[in-house]
């Protein structure tokens, strides 16, 4: 019986199998615990959450592997981990310790000012980050089975979320009215592969699943990015940088089922504590703002 | 025919895809009252313990028994195939319908999920079908009343993951992923014939 390993279907799958879900940055294996109880769909292995690589500063790089071996073996869900930008070693070295999916992450410090990753050869499916519906099918050509907004990790502030989000479904919605002659030039001006935006027309969706993340720290905020058009989040800071990080993280995971049902969005938004204290990126200088990394 | 897909968490719109090109309504079931009139339920695929505690959580366990003790036909692919179980050798909450052990992640991590033709008792057709395993659960052992409908190598050894029992139906692979809706037209004659 013949049997096909690492192909572009069950890369993409396992993504499919996220949706309607939430990813939660994890930094210990208790964390990790904490998170599937909750309901996480997913976890993503690291060091330092996005908030704390802020504060600490230098150079931030993948996680300590014996760090993800203990989370691998901490929980049944699926576990992530991140790679620099173009840092294919990196990712090589995550391949091999069994994690389930790569996020080759702008929050990280890059490795490469001009090149991602080509993922097309590793077995191990990845998610990249994106701004605008350029930038998704770049990654998507890639070989990314999966693309999330980049939003502005580690501030708490949703707003870069949501402007990525309604950037990419916005283009989407664009496409839809665009003539067959004009997509040539639509993939030029966006710099992306023309297969592709001929595909994206043709679906009127993104070819791979499609997350939010950057900044969602409430219920609220999770189901304001499903109802945007998202398939699933990422809660990254605002979980353990929060008051209740267990109560905050269940409340996550039932906002984004019910994302529609706002009574149930103010049932499990009551009591719960602080929320992180985030920051505005408004206020940040634009050297500290990490959502331009990729290219 | 009115088909429920468990909408908590997962790839519930693939199947509702394949179910709405077969003609049939598709109803997202995030709570009890949406599996009023349906004819059958679709468990997806997704993460078993997310589901099993929104279900729990929202009271979606018992009206789903229910359901089966009164013969309308329960699908579960993966997650779904788990949440069903009788037994999946660890502390989660499961529906418990079907006489199965289960065996988690039992193919190995993502980078080991994979897609195999298969021969499957039953469904129409001379074809293999093509199935597609993603961190896929597998049976290690059913009670007396189910019927094994398919299995596949691993370790030099067959492994069940495909079975029926009444009403009841699981699979470990995804058919929504498939271009192949021989599957979900098994199913639907499943709910017709108690309709």
């Amino acid at each position: 019986m013949q049997k096909d390993v690492g192909s572009v279907v069950v890369k993409r799958g396992l993504a499919q199998m996220l949706k309607g879900g939430v990813i939660m940055d994890v930094v210990t294996p208790e964390h990790a615990k904490i998170a599937e109880d909750a309901g996480a769909c997913a976890v993503m292995a690291l060091e330092r959450v996005p908030a704390d690589i802020r504060v600490t500063g230098g150079v931030a790089r993948m996680s300590d592997p014996e760090l993800i071996l203990k989370i691998i073996d901490a929980v049944s869900i699926p576990v992530m981990a991140k790679c620099r930008i173009g840092h294919f070693v990196e990712a090589q070295v995550l391949e091999s310790l069994g994690v389930d999916f790569i996020d080759e992450s702008e929050v990280l410090t890059p490795a490469d000012e001009a090149h991602h990753i080509n993922k097309h050869d590793f077995k191990v499916p990845f998610v990249c980050g994106c701004r605008n519906l350029g930038e998704a099918l770049r990654r998507i050509g890639e070989g990314a089975a999966m693309i999330r907004t980049k939003g502005e990790a580690g501030t708490g502030d949703v707003g870069e979320a949501v402007r990525h989000a309604r950037s990419v479904l916005g283009e989407i919605r664009r496409l839809q009215t665009m003539a067959p002659e004009e997509l040539m030039a639509y993939a030029k001006e966006i710099g992306a592969p023309y297969e592709l935006v001929v595909e994206t027309k043709e679906l009127g969706r993104l070819p791979v699943v499609n997350f939010a993340a950057g900044g969602i720290a409430t219920p609220a905020d999770a189901a304001l990015m499903m109802q945007l058009g998202v398939d699933g989040n990422f809660v990254g800071s605002g979980i353990f940088k929060s008051g209740d990080p267990a109560r905050r993280a269940k409340a996550i995971v039932e906002a984004t089922t019910h994302y529609r049902d706002a009574n149930i969005i103010a049932e499990v938004s009551k009591n719960l504590g602080e929320p992180m204290v985030g920051r505005t990126v408004e206020s940040m200088p634009q050297a500290e703002r990490i959502a331009g990394r990729g290219w | 025919m009115k088909i429920g897909v468990l909408a908590l968490q997962g790839a519930f719109i693939e199947h509702e895809a394949v179910l709405k090109r077969l003609g049939v309504d598709a109803v997202e079931v995030r709570l009890p009252a949406d599996l009023d009139g349906v004819d059958g339920v679709i468990i997806p695929g997704g993460e078993s313990t997310t589901m099993g505690k929104l279900a729990v959580q929202y009271q979606l366990i018992e009206p789903l028994r229910e359901l089966a003790h009164a013969g309308k036909p329960l699908w579960g692919t993966c997650a779904g195939l788990i949440f069903m179980a009788k037994d999946v050798g660890r502390d989660q909450p499961l529906l418990g319908l079907m006489d199965v052990t289960v065996q988690r992640n039992a193919f190995g991590r993502q980078v080991d999920s994979f897609e195999a033709n298969l021969n499957i008792q039953g469904v129409d057709g001379d074809r293999l079908f093509h199935a597609i395993f993603i961190r896929a659960p597998l049976i290690e052992a059913v009670g007396a009343g189910v019927e094994v409908l398919a299995r596949v190598e691993k370790d030099d050894a067959e492994v069940i993951v495909a079975a029926r029992q009444g009403n009841l139906l699981v699979t470990s692979f995804h058919p929504e992923l498939s271009n192949d809706d021989r599957f979900h037209r098994y199913f639907l004659k499943m709910a017709e014939s108690k309709t």
